[in-house]
């Protein structure tokens, strides 16, 4: 197994050198930090909004056993089929099964993070399939043979002159600069193969109990097409997405589109409640979802972070953090990036591997301010940090920590270990201090002070 | 062996034997009796019909959404009739609804009752697809269509351009009344597809630069009568 933390550390140390890709991808947040500021003031309060969200998600997670049985009640009876899945590669084996079964040849997928999730498309692909993916920044990266950079945006760290020689090389197209030429390449490439797919597979925002509804959030159309035009619609989603009733998406469908990308509401929201009924023109023969949990009634079971199964990966955390802006989304090597990721990630693929996560952060705690769901990220991150040190402390949490336990509880041990230090630090100062690592590359030790803080406070005239 | 959905609950109501606190909450969630307006603190969708009208026009504005006012039926015809001759349509797809039906037959080109007998390469080479439409949603200028009363799924969304008619009448204030009315109207009943449609299809993939037309239309007109 690759060592998750060393690649990590390599990646990030490569792309916060990388002056010009950081420019250029704060250059492509500018738009979204003005946008998403005119639409929350059209809010005529943004903090009650995201209580109002919050609680809606709470509500739903914290009861999940019945509002599951509520949502694939009603599922089954609007004509759909439910499959459960404990792991990923039973979630694959299902869809592959449902492929098999229906002799299919061609797959067309709209954006879906939990098939990343589960590594669907390399599935597929083994199996036979055509498998392509229809969100513009998805095919990109799916041409590309790279994960997704943002699990919002996949593809917003690729220039656009790396699009137009990536198509001319896939698609045989003319070299052109334009983002709108570029777009309409992709438009008239994958309008027949939606026309041709026999299977649509796309992701679920939300799953609505009360009607058995599931609801897809998207922009540009291609998931509408996905579950418009193959015989066969699957939709793959985490237990995670239900809510009570159709009133919580009055909510939180503006909250996903003005935090996640700034806009008022997300272009196309659409609810899909089985398959084509009687009476109606078009749609699929046959409607499937597939549950998985993966891991995440592991996260279910921490009641601290539970909360950060409320979340809409709306994306808004990445887009504040200040880490995520530096290191780039490629280098956290997981499926969702940024403080969720970091959050979750040791939940859902284990603490010990991802641990190195939680210190992918400088607890400014701008991406719980960020979060329309008011997700607690960043004390979680703190969190993750104090299970790791109990669950498996490493040879120097267990050494520092008893040595501080130690000399805390002896004042004058403590005392004279200050005198000895400020008295040595000069000498410091002038050695070279590996041992440091990279705390010392960019960091001088300060000058040492005449007296200890306990002692300027004894001596102070008040 | 057990199988994987009694699993799935058993782990679930395992996991949920420990509680969660509430979320900490900066305000009452509540809207509280004293206000008339659903979720007070939720965009402003105007609190009467001609309120709505105005925020309505002003969303589509900012969408790139047009919106062709007209005071009747005759009207909303030769609206779409120009525009059909302006951007020189050749193949126009429309539900085939009471209120559509002569619409269509102003039109200066070949049209095509769309629902009458589905056949989706025809309809990818149509320049329009006309429907009409549940509500329409002043709050955030979304357009409600379904595939019980707006012609199925593809309609509105695989033709290159989209076009709307509706009466004024249909204009709520925001997305909850939108969504108490089509449960009202459909029961138990929903239709296969609900969508709210927010604008022209739309991208920001490539360096976070709008591009509208990504794959569903390029152009969206709501004819609005009365």
């Amino acid at each position: 197994m690759p060592d998750s933390k060393a690649i990590f550390l390599k990646d990030a140390t490569v792309n916060a050198a990388d002056g010009d890709q950081r420019a250029f991808i704060r250059k492509a947040l500018g738009g979204y930090y003005t946008n998403r500021d005119l639409q929350k003031a059209r809010y005529r309060d943004w903090e009650r909004a995201r209580d109002a969200a919050s609680l809606a998600k709470w509500s739903a997670v914290n009861d999940l056993a019945n509002v599951l049985e509520k949502f694939t009640a009603n599922f089954e009876r609007n004509g759909g089929v439910v499959h459960w899945a404990r792991d990923a590669a039973e979630a694959r084996a299902i869809i592959l099964k449902i492929a098999e079964d229906a002799k299919a040849k061609a797959i067309v997928k709209s954006k879906c993070m939990t098939s990343e999730e589960i590594h669907l498309n390399d599935a597929l692909e083994k199996a036979g399939y055509g498998v392509v993916e229809s969100d513009l920044g998805e095919f990109i990266q799916q041409l590309r043979g790279e994960a997704p950079y943002h699990f919002v945006f996949p593809c917003m760290h690729v220039k656009r002159e790396a699009i137009s020689e990536l198509f001319t090389k896939h698609l045989g197209t003319a070299p052109t600069d334009s983002p709108e030429e570029l777009t309409m390449i992709a438009r008239r490439h994958l309008r027949q193969l939606y026309v041709d797919a026999d299977i649509g597979i796309t992701g679920a925002n939300f799953l609505v109990a009360e009607t058995g509804q599931i609801s897809i959030t998207e922009n540009e159309g291609n998931a509408r097409l996905t579950a418009a035009l193959p015989r066969i619609h699957i939709a793959l989603s985490g237990i995670e997405k239900v809510v009570n009733n159709l009133d919580d998406l009055s909510v939180l469908l503006p909250m996903l589109a003005t935090a996640g990308a700034g806009q008022p509401m997300t272009c196309y929201n659409t609810l899909y409640s089985g398959p084509r009924k009687k009476g109606e023109c078009d749609g699929p023969e046959e409607f499937h979802i597939v549950l998985l949990d993966n891991a995440r009634t592991r996260l279910l079971s921490d009641p601290e972070q539970r909360d950060a199964l409320h979340c809409i990966r709306c994306g808004a955390c990445l887009n504040v953090c200040p880490i995520f802006k530096n290191i780039g989304g490629l280098a956290y090597g997981t499926t969702y990036q940024g403080p969720i990721g970091s959050v979750i990630t040791p939940h859902l693929r284990g603490l010990k591997q991802w641990n190195h996560l939680s210190g992918a952060s400088s607890l400014c705690g701008a991406c719980t301010d960020a979060c329309p769901v008011r997700i607690d990220l960043h004390h979680h991150l703190l969190h993750n940090r104090r299970n790791a040190a109990k669950e498996s402390p490493t040879l120097f949490d267990r050494a520092f920590h008893n040595g501080f336990n130690f000399v805390i509880k002896r004042p004058w041990l403590f005392a004279t270990g200050g005198r000895i230090f400020r008295a040595t630090l000069p000498l410091l100062q002038k050695l070279p201090l590996p041992y440091m690592g990279a705390w010392m590359k960019t960091r001088d030790l300060p000058k040492a002070p005449s007296q200890s803080f306990r002692d300027q406070w004894k001596n102070q005239n008040v | 062996m057990s199988d994987a959905r009694s699993d799935i609950f058993a782990r679930i109501r395992e996991a949920l034997k420990v509680k969660a606190p509430k979320p900490h909450l900066k305000t009452d969630a509540n809207p509280g009796k004293t206000s008339t307006v659903a979720k007070p603190w939720l965009p402003d969708g105007g609190e009467t019909a001609d309120a709505s009208l105005t925020i309505l026009a002003e969303q589509l504005a900012k969408l790139k959404a047009v919106l062709i006012r007209v005071p009747d039926k005759a009207a909303a015809a030769k609206a779409v009739a120009e525009l059909s001759a302006a951007k020189n349509w050749k193949k126009v797809a429309f539900h085939g609804h009471e209120l559509l039906r002569p619409i269509a037959a102003s039109l200066p080109c070949e049209t095509w009752e769309a629902d009458a007998s589905f056949d989706k390469q025809r309809l990818e080479g149509c320049d329009a697809g006309i429907t009409t439409c549940e509500s329409i949603v002043a709050q955030l200028g979304s357009i409600l269509v379904s595939s019980a009363t707006s012609g199925g799924r593809a309609l509105s969304v695989l033709p290159h351009v989209h076009v709307v008619v509706a009466e004024a009448s249909q204009v709520v204030p925001d997305l909850g009344e939108a969504l108490a009315l089509a449960k009202a109207r459909h029961g138990d009943q929903m239709p296969s597809m609900l969508s709210f449609i927010t604008g022209p299809s739309r991208t920001g993939d490539i360096e976070r630069i709008l591009v509208l037309g990504a794959h569903g239309p390029k152009e969206l007109y709501l004819v609005l009568i009365g």
